[in-house]
């Protein structure tokens, strides 16, 4: 074996550039399947992070917009949540799956003033403690503000790390007071850094207790949103239909509407949803690639077919003292999946090293599934295209081959 | 001496091409036999069915009709591959045209018939160096063909002939590519290979080259004319 492959690897050194070009068409094919997998692969993951992001198994409650105005003043206004509507999913018997909802009203055109320097985040929120677990905030420094704070209306806040560089000039803020809107709010907590989901700065952010911020920003009207949070990831689903039963009294659609008054987002479901749209594009995107490869392996055959044809007074002399069908055969078959391996190989090394650059603004993550998969191809593409050339050899009658000139 | 079988028993031999609608009758009914430690030149013109003889004597095709027994072996029945085993154990082949594998050296040229055989390494290249020691190319086993000059080329043809150790030498114009020198070079290693007892066909058109041989076999059309042994044997 050791002997044909010595062989193999001199009929190709015979005629580098032409191995050589072969190669690279198969190591382009194989590259690119890694690098286009990755790609998908990668910008997958980044939609799932960004979903994720939201928090650890949660559902968003939200009131739908309704048109003509029937509660509230004018135009196209939205149906209340209130605070009740989200104590009225923490029961024990009614919701059994609900393991807390947090009631969430949105501060808008809030400034923030500290030692005369003024900051306005992008999300300033009201909610309770249990919005924490909810959104799954850690903290890098202070706690959060308590249960206690937030029933006594206590002006505390925690704020995300870019207020804190952007205000504070990355200085620890836990104990100053900043005016917000000239209200002052003692600083209590600064959470971890969470990144950018990709279309805002999760950590430019600052929250505070729901009943503050009724106090001094919001007023004591509706809330905007309600985030549940579910016992666990496989009760989420039982925790929406709870929502939605509980809700449906509570919250009755329009007269005339067929629409509820509300709906109920379930991150498992866009997670679901993303990630089967995401398998498609990847999947899309792989098979492009192979196309490449299959091109890469009619590579392979063309040159197999050239190799053979000059070689036709070489096989001759082989079957003259004594080859075999089988020997030529095999010699040829060892030739054209050496070549592949080759292809195969420098098409890995290529894939992983274009899989660190950042393509089209994704990050591409390798699938490991899709090296095997490229490489292994690769190789039996070359053992199919080489079948034909190698077959055309070995059933040439010696004579003949003899007089090729 | 015990009686060995024959090397070579042709009997009543026909070949027939079909050319479209014509049959052309390259042999007609030879009849000879060639016994062990001969050395035998067939001579004729082109045309005379000498290429055909050389191929089935070679085992390279088979008779359309008639026997030949190669060291007793009928042939006729013989499959492809059972073929290329007899090319490998019975027939060294020297060529006109050398026939060495381009950029392959010296030495695994001589080895190739070997490495089909299945000897293993070590046997191979100590066989390969005897057999090229004996032609007198120690010296160059590891050049390339294109490093050597005909002569030298066609000496690495005798010894990947010889390397087997197989019941016939089968020269077909084995100087007809070489000059005088190189020429009497190839001649006097046959000769030699003679005298050490091989069994050596020669073909060829030039009856000098023919008058180095025992005995000498003329075709014409596809027939014997002439079988008998060479009278003016050239002194040495």
């Amino acid at each position: 074996m050791t002997e044909t492959v010595r062989v193999a690897l001199t009929g190709l050194s015979a005629n580098k550039l032409r191995s050589g070009l072969t190669i690279l068409g198969l190591m382009i094919g194989v590259g690119s399947v890694i690098i286009l997998v990755a790609v998908g692969t990668g910008s997958s993951a980044a939609v799932q992070s960004q979903i994720e992001a939201l928090g650890s198994n949660v559902l968003l409650v939200q009131s739908t917009p309704s048109l003509g105005g029937l509660r509230g003043g004018g135009g196209a206004t939205v149906a209340p949540l209130t605070v009740a509507d989200a104590n009225a999913l923490v029961n024990r018997f009614t919701a059994p799956d609900v393991q807390s909802a947090s009631p969430v009203v949105n501060a808008n055109g809030v400034t923030l003033t500290y030692n005369g320097s003024t900051y306005s985040p992008s999300s300033f929120v009201g909610s309770t403690p249990t919005y924490r677990t909810a959104r799954d905030y850690t903290m890098a420094s202070g706690s959060w503000f308590t249960a206690a704070q937030e029933k006594q209306h206590t002006r505390v806040a925690v704020v995300g790390p870019t207020v804190v560089s952007e205000l504070f000039g990355g200085a620890n803020p836990v104990g100053a007071t900043v005016q917000v809107n000239g209200t002052n709010f003692q600083v209590v907590g600064v959470t971890d850094s969470k990144g950018s989901n990709g279309a805002a700065d999760q950590d430019d952010v600052v929250i505070a207790p729901l009943t503050a911020v009724q106090d001094t920003l919001t007023g004591y009207g509706n809330v905007d949103s309600i985030v549940v949070q579910a016992k666990s990831r496989d009760q989420l689903d039982a925790a929406q239909t709870e929502v939605t039963n509980i809700l449906t009294p509570l919250l009755p659609a329009a007269p005339g509407s067929t629409s509820s008054s509300f709906n109920v987002v379930n991150q498992g479901s866009i997670l679901q949803a993303s990630s089967s749209t995401s398998s498609v594009f990847t999947t899309l995107l792989g098979e492009v690639a192979a196309i490449s490869l299959i091109v890469g392996g009619i590579g392979v055959m063309n040159i197999m077919l050239v190799s053979v044809t000059e070689r036709t007074r070489e096989i001759g002399i082989r079957k003259a003292v004594g080859a075999r069908r089988s020997d030529i055969l095999v010699q040829f078959l060892v030739e054209a999946v050496l070549v592949s391996l080759f292809g195969g190989l420098a098409g890995v090394v290529f894939g992983v090293i274009g899989s660190q650059f950042r393509i089209a603004g994704v990050h591409p993550v390798i699938a490991p599934y899709s090296i095997g998969l490229a490489f292994g191809a690769s190789v039996l593409i070359g053992l199919f295209f080489g079948t034909y050339p190698a077959g055309r050899a070995a059933a040439m009658r010696p004579i003949e081959a003899l007089r090729f000139e | 001496m015990p009686a060995r079988p024959p090397v070579i028993e042709l009997n009543e031999v026909s070949k027939t091409y079909h050319v479209g609608e014509i049959a052309v009758h390259a042999l007609n009914g030879i009849t000879a036999t060639v016994e062990s430690g001969e050395y035998l030149a067939i001579i004729g013109s082109s045309g005379s069915g000498k290429s055909t003889l050389m191929n089935i004597l070679g085992c390279l095709d088979v008779p359309s009709s008639g026997i030949y027994r190669l060291n007793g072996l009928d042939v006729r029945t013989a499959h492809e591959d059972e073929l290329a085993d007899l090319r490998n154990r019975e027939i060294g082949f020297v060529f006109q045209s050398f026939n060495l594998i381009p950029r392959t050296r010296a030495l695994a040229n001589v080895e190739l018939p070997l490495a089909y055989g299945g000897l293993d390494r070590a046997q191979r290249h100590e066989r390969a160096m005897r057999a090229l020691t004996d032609v007198g190319l120690a010296s160059r086993v590891h050049h390339l063909p294109s490093e050597l000059s005909g002569g030298q080329q066609q000496r690495v043809a005798i010894a990947r002939a010889l390397v087997t150790n197989p019941a016939m030498i089968l020269a077909d114009e084995p100087t007809g590519n070489l000059d005088t020198a190189s020429t009497r070079e190839i001649l006097d290693i046959l000769e030699r290979l003679s005298e050490e007892g091989r069994t050596i066909v020669l073909i060829t058109h030039e009856h000098e080259v023919a008058a180095h041989a025992d005995r000498i076999i003329e075709l014409s059309d596809g027939r014997i004319v002439s079988d008998a042994a060479n009278a003016l044997e050239p002194s040495s």
